[in-house]
């Protein structure tokens, strides 16, 4: 079976926001709720890097753990989904989430949140209908055989959204063709480095962050 | 005219494609000369170590999402469900379970503890009607607070899979309304009940003489007490003590409203479950000394009087005092507790 997970190419990253508002028009989210958005380091100077945060969809989910209506479920394709009817909202799931996913429609006096919402990866949750389920969780667009549409409408590739190894594979050519020593994100020291100043080549970064090949 | 026109138009468009094709040789050197060094020396490697701590720190980055004040990655949130999920839920239950059992055991072995001596029939009134009525709303308060607290903490474990999804939807639903609405009456409730219980709870000297004898239990002799006895005072200043904890951490969780943070809420919840936890447990030790533990001590908070024999036992000094400020107890029928009783408490 299928592990579904997210991974954003943050060298890749425009910081464009297209994810967000794609997410936003795929699943109709409430006001106020906004269920991926684009984390920027480092803002404004040479090293500015973005990346893009939703629900993770973890082997190991802490919301999992501590929700005390155990209404979250994963499904067969390793997707973490909940269930509103059973949600009451008490944010113990927010507390436990290392990236800020679960969301409430509201927050006031005695604990009154509302039901939680978060990403679903696209793929709806429990309910009788289509149509109370989008009313509830948005798209299912897993069931129509289409990953979500933040990844799916990606200018630049760099949120990838599919299969644990298929997405890593990707990401791992893209490494290997980058010539990035141990991955990604790491850090790299530039003293070692005989390469260029990295802020006279800003313009070369654009660049390169749109290439289709490295011939091309 | 027209052919004129078109001629122009083509030269331009010569014009154009040459120079986008010289613009393309003097950019081509550039993209194939990209050695691994080079492409290197342009990744997203600036970002070190230290941008990494600044994160964790919450610092040095900015989130579009509206009024975000989430960090990039909440690591305290995994901590947060190991001490709950590892430690206070199994301790907890651990520690309702062997009280349960110690004094199921107890009962079994050493049995009620009855009075020494026959019922006079005299009867010396203890708790007022206010101070019942005030017991008997915070008790209820505290069970019902007690119940769906612990059906928060461990019901997903059984309630769900005995009743299935639609009656555990309304039954937590139902747990976390009655929770978060009755906690503030409770610790408002409590704060009453405390004050007006306070001067009869301050320690005395005998109260250690109390604590040496085990409440009785070591040696036949019965220990001094007054109107409360130590065991009871200990009881007093635990809900003064870790009662109030529960209160205010139970009062951060209930208004999400004023800026808490999620480190905040994992503290308070922490703190919740740890003192509200032991506070069930010694409840259940006053639960038991006060109906099936003791001959005649319910009856006291039951109808407000106890009898004259149970008064000497269990609470000598004060039944002195009580004996002194009133002369002898009256033979006839108790006095009326109409409402506006005073207890007979001199001390």
């Amino acid at each position: 079976m299928a592990q579904m997970k997210f991974l954003c190419d943050a060298e890749r990253c425009i910081e464009c926001n297209g994810c967000v508002t794609a997410c936003k028009n795929a699943n109709e989210t409430d006001w106020g709720i906004q269920r991926r958005r684009v984390v920027t380091l480092d803002d404004g100077m040479p090293s500015e890097v973005s990346i893009s945060v939703a629900c993770m969809h973890c082997d190991d989910a802490p919301c999992m753990a501590v929700c005390p209506t155990d209404c979250f479920y994963k499904t067969d394709d390793g997707i973490v989904l909940h269930d509103k009817d059973i949600c009451i909202g008490c944010g113990y799931c927010l507390y436990a989430c290392p990236f800020g996913a679960p969301q409430f429609p509201k927050q006031e006096a005695f604990g009154e949140r509302g039901k939680m919402d978060k990403c679903t990866f696209c793929a709806g949750g429990p309910a009788e209908t289509k149509e109370e389920e989008y009313e509830k969780y948005g798209a299912n667009r897993i069931a129509e055989g289409k990953l979500p549409l933040c990844a799916e409408m990606c200018s630049t590739k760099a949120l990838l959204a599919g299969d644990a190894q298929t997405i890593s594979d990707i990401f791992r050519q893209r490494v290997v063709y980058r010539g990035h020593e141990d991955g990604g994100w790491s850090s790299v020291e530039k003293a070692q480095l005989s390469g260029p100043d990295v802020s006279g080549n800003l313009d070369e970064m654009a660049y390169d962050a749109t290439r289709a090949t490295r011939e091309g | 005219m027209h052919t004129l026109m078109q001629c122009l138009w083509r030269l331009r468009m010569l014009g154009a494609v040459l120079l986008l094709a010289v613009l393309a040789a003097s950019l081509a050197p550039s993209t194939h000369a990209a050695e691994p060094n080079e492409e290197l020396g342009q990744a997203v490697g600036t970002v070190d170590a230290d941008t990494w701590r600044d994160v964790k720190n919450g610092e040095n980055f900015i989130d579009t999402r509206h009024e975000s004040t989430y960090s990039l990655i909440n690591t305290s949130g995994e901590t947060w469900r190991q001490i709950r999920n590892e430690w206070i839920s199994p301790a907890g239950l651990i520690a309702i379970g062997g009280m349960l059992a110690i004094l199921i055991i107890f009962y079994l072995v050493v049995g009620r503890n009855d009075l020494d001596h026959e019922r006079t029939g005299r009867k010396i009134l203890r708790w007022t009607a206010i101070e019942r009525a005030l017991h008997w709303t915070v008790a209820t308060l505290f069970i019902a607070l007690a119940l769906t607290g612990l059906n928060l903490l461990y019901g997903k474990f059984v309630f769900r899979h005995i009743f299935g999804d639609v009656f555990w939807a309304n039954m937590i639903m139902g747990s976390k309304l009655i929770h978060n609405y009755a906690g503030p009456v409770f610790g408002i409730l409590l704060i009453v009940i405390l004050a007006k219980w306070l001067k009869v709870n301050l320690p005395k000297k005998h109260d250690l003489e109390w604590f040496k004898q085990g409440g009785g239990m070591v040696g036949d002799k019965h220990p001094d007490a007054g109107f409360a006895n130590a065991g009871e005072k200990v009881w007093f200043w635990l809900l003064a003590s870790v009662g109030l904890l529960v209160v205010v951490s139970g009062l951060v969780l209930d208004f999400p409203i004023f800026g808490q943070t999620r480190d905040d809420m994992q503290w308070a919840n922490m703190f919740h479950g740890v003192t509200s936890l032991i506070l069930m447990t010694v409840a259940l030790g006053h639960i038991y000394i006060g109906t099936l533990g003791t001959e005649g001590a319910f009856e006291g908070m039951a109808t407000g009087y106890v009898d004259e024999t149970w008064a000497k036992q269990h609470h000598n000094l004060w039944y002195e005092e009580v004996k002194e400020s009133a002369g002898q107890p009256h033979q006839s029928d108790p006095p009326i507790d109409d409402d506006t009783a005073t207890a007979q408490r001199p001390n």
